[in-house]
C-alpha cells in the first residue's frame, strides 16, 4: 500500500534532482546512494527545507506540495520529525527544554505520554538537565531522535543520523533504532551510504545515484537486482527475514526458518518464533550443479538461476531464487562457465557464513 | 566639582543615548536581520550606507543632516507640514542625529551574530513547527544575546562620546542640546581646565568600565562571541 508519493525535478545545473517514488506507509525506508546523489537533498525537500520548484508530494492522503497550483507547504506547519546529520540541538536550552520545544508548539498536545516513552526506549531519562555542550555525540543524537518523536509525527526523516558518530557510537545507537523500528508504526525515511545500515535498517531500499532513484522496492528484492552497481559491489549481500525455528544445543547452532527453507546459524539467545534478519553475502555463496553429497557447508539449499550478470575482475554475479527469495553468488567467471550455467538451470546454493543483524 | 549644569549636561547626554539606543535596537535587529540573510543586491549598497557613518568626519554628517532637516530641506518640510517644525536645535533633532551616527555601532554586532548562528538552528526550529517569528524570538534572539549585549553598550556609549555631529545638529544649547562632550569643549574655552578634568576623567572612566564589562560579559557567556 502506497502512502508516500514524492515527484521533484530540480536543476542546480551542475546537479539534478530527477526522481517519482512511490514509498510505503510502514518501516524504514532507506535512501541509499554516494555522496551527491541527491539523497539528502530529496529528504530535504521533503521536508521542505529545500523547495524543488517542480514538485508533487503526498503523505497519508495529506499534499505537502504541488507546484502545478502552486501549493507548497512551509516546513513548520508539515507534520513530521526530522533528525539531522549533527543533532543540531538547541545549544541554549537543556535537553529537557529542547524535547518540549516542538511539544509546546503543537496545536492538540497529545504527546507528553508519546514522550515519556520515547525518553525511555533511548534511554536518556538521566540527561534531561544537561546541556547540549555537555553531551556525547551519542547521547545527543538520541536526544534529536526524541525530539523528533515526540511530535508524534506522521513521518520521520532521518538524515544520516550515524554518519558523524565513530564505530562505538554507532553500535549504541543502531539497537534503538532496531527497536524503534518495531515500535513505531510510522514510515520511516532512513538516509544513508552504510550499507551496513542498509543490511539492518531498511524494509524498502530505494537506490539513488546522480540524483535519480536506479531502484525501489522492498529490500531483498532491491539488493539481489543485477542491474544496479550494489550488486559488484564486494559487500554486496541479501538480507533475509526468517524466524527462530528450533536450537541445537549440542552443536551450538539454531535454525531458522524463511520462506524457502532453513538455514542453521550459529546459535542465537531467542526463543524459538524470534523474527531475525539473516545476512548473507554473495562473496559466501557457491554454486554446484549436483546436491553435494560429502561437504562441510551445512546450508546447501536448491535454486534457480534467475539473473547472470558480469561482475567486477574475474567475477560474475549470479541471481538465484531460492523459494521465492533472490539470493546473489559471487563466483568467478571462468566457473560460470566451466559450468555453463544459464538461467533456468536448478542448482545447489552452498552458503558459507551468515550474519544474524538483530 | 561637577557645577549643576555639568550634571544638567550629564542627564541630557544619558537621555539621549538611552533614547537613541533603544530606537537603534528597534530598527536595527530587522535591519541587521535583513543584512545577515538577504541574497538581494541590495545587501552591497545598503551595508555600505549603514557604515558609512563609521568613516565619514561627523561634521560632514551633521552638515548634510542640518541641511535636510532644515526649513528649506526634505525632511525640514516633512516635519514643518507634520506640525512639528524644524529638528535643529531640539531633542528629538539631536536623537536622530545620534541614531544615524551610531547605527553601525549597533548593526554590525548584530549582523554578525546572527550570521554566525546559521541555518541549522533555524532549520531545526522550522522541523519543530516554530514559525518564522517564533524562531526569531525562541532561538534567534537567546543565541544571539552577545551580539545584543554588545550593539546596545557600543551604541549607548558610542552616542555618549559623540561630538561633531551633536554640535552641527544641535547647536550648543543649555539643558535643550548641550551634551558632555560640548560642556567640555566650552570648559576648555574657557580655561576652566580643573572642571573639564572631573568631565573627561568621568568619561573616561565610564568608557572604560563599560568596554571592561562587556569583554567580561563575552567571554563569559557560553554561545558565541561576535568580537571574535
Amino acid at each position: 500500500m502506497t502512502i508516500i508519493h514524492a515527484r521533484f525535478l530540480l536543476d542546480y545545473g551542475d546537479f539534478k534532482l530527477d526522481v517519482d517514488l512511490h514509498l510505503p506507509g510502514t518501516g524504514i525506508t532507506v535512501l541509499f546512494g554516494h555522496s551527491g546523489s541527491g539523497k539528502t537533498t530529496l529528504l530535504r525537500c521533503i521536508a521542505g527545507l529545500q523547495h524543488a520548484p517542480q514538485g508533487f508530494l503526498e503523505i497519508n492522503g495529506h499534499i505537502w506540495q504541488d507546484s502545478e497550483c502552486g501549493l507548497f507547504l512551509p516546513t513548520y506547519k508539515r507534520p513530521l520529525g526530522y533528525v539531522f546529520q549533527e543533532a543540531n540541538l538547541f545549544p541554549h536550552l537543556t535537553v529537557r527544554a529542547n524535547l518540549y520545544y516542538g511539544l509546546k508548539r503543537l496545536k492538540q498536545n497529545s504527546g507528553t505520554v508519546k514522550l515519556e516513552q520515547t525518553v525511555e526506549l533511548l534511554g536518556i531519562g538521566h540527561l534531561m538537565e544537561r546541556m547540549p555542550g555537555h553531551l556525547s555525540g551519542g547521547e545527543r543524537q538520541r536526544v534529536a531522535i526524541a525530539r523528533a518523536l515526540a511530535l508524534n509525527p506522521e513521518v520521520l526523516l532521518m538524515d544520516e543520523p550515524l554518519a558523524s558518530l565513530d564505530f562505538k557510537r554507532k553500535q549504541e545507537i543502531l539497537p534503538f533504532l532496531s527497536r524503534l523500528h518495531q515500535q513505531l508504526d510510522i514510515p520511516v525515511l532512513y538516509v544513508t551510504h552504510s550499507q551496513q545500515e542498509v543490511a539492518q535498517l531498511a524494509d524498502t531500499l530505494v537506490i539513488l545515484e546522480d540524483g535519480r532513484a536506479l531502484a525501489s522496492g522492498p529490500l531483498s528484492e532491491t539488493q539481489s537486482r543485477l542491474d544496479v552497481p550494489l550488486a559488484q559491489d564486494r559487500e554486496a549481500a541479501t538480507v533475509w527475514p526468517a524466524t527462530v525455528a528450533e536450537h541445537e544445543a549440542d552443536y551450538h547452532l539454531s535454525r531458522v526458518a524463511f520462506a524457502g527453507g532453513s538455514l542453521s546459524i550459529t546459535a542465537v539467545d531467542a526463543p524459538v518464533g524470534t523474527p531475525l534478519r539473516i545476512q548473507i553475502y554473495a562473496r559466501d555463496v557457491s554454486i554446484a550443479l549436483e546436491a553435494p553429497i560429502a561437504t562441510s557447508i551445512l546450508n546447501v539449499l536448491p535454486a534457480v538461476i534467475s539473473g547472470i550478470a558480469d561482475g567486477r575482475d574475474s567475477q560474475t554475479v549470479v541471481q538465484v531464487l531460492v523459494g521465492n527469495k533472490a539470493l546473489l553468488a559471487h563466483i568467478t567467471r571462468k566457473s560460470a562457465l566451466l559450468l555453463g550455467l544459464r538461467i533456468g538451470m536448478t542448482v545447489y546454493v552452498q552458503i558459507k557464513g551468515t550474519s544474524i543483524l538483530n | 566639582m561637577l557645577s549643576p549644569a555639568d550634571f544638567d549636561a550629564l542627564f541630557l547626554t544619558f537621555k539621549v543615548a538611552g533614547i537613541a539606543t533603544l530606537l537603534m535596537l528597534l530598527f536595527g535587529t530587522p535591519l541587521a536581520w535583513w543584512l545577515a540573510r538577504t541574497r538581494s543586491g541590495w545587501k552591497g549598497i545598503i551595508n555600505t550606507v549603514v557604515a558609512l557613518p563609521l568613516v565619514l568626519p561627523p561634521t560632514v554628517l551633521g552638515f548634510y543632516l542640518l541641511v535636510l532637516m532644515g526649513p528649506a530641506g526634505a525632511i525640514g518640510k516633512f516635519t514643518t507640514w507634520l506640525g512639528l517644525g524644524t529638528l535643529p536645535f531640539t531633542f528629538p533633532g539631536l536623537v536622530v542625529a545620534s541614531v544615524l551616527y551610531s547605527l553601525p555601532f549597533v548593526v554590525q554586532p548584530l549582523q554578525a551574530a546572527f550570521t554566525s548562528i546559521g541555518e541549522q538552528p533555524l532549520e531545526a526550529a522550522a522541523t519543530l513547527r516554530a514559525g518564522p517569528l517564533d524562531t526569531f524570538f525562541s532561538v534567534v534572539m537567546p543565541l544571539a544575546k552577545p551580539g545584543f549585549l554588545t550593539a546596545a553598550i557600543l551604541g549607548f556609549a558610542h552616542t555618549v562620546g559623540e561630538f561633531g555631529v551633536v554640535l552641527m545638529v544641535g547647536g550648543n544649547i543649555p539643558d535643550k542640546t548641550r551634551v558632555v562632550s560640548l560642556q567640555i569643549y566650552n570648559h576648555v574655552e574657557a580655561l576652566e581646565y580643573h572642571e573639564a578634568h572631573w568631565l573627561a576623567g568621568g568619561l573616561l572612566l565610564f568608557s572604560f568600565s563599560v568596554l571592561m564589562l562587556l569583554y567580561t560579559a563575552l567571554k563569559t557567556h557560553p554561545v558565541a562571541n561576535p568580537l571574535k
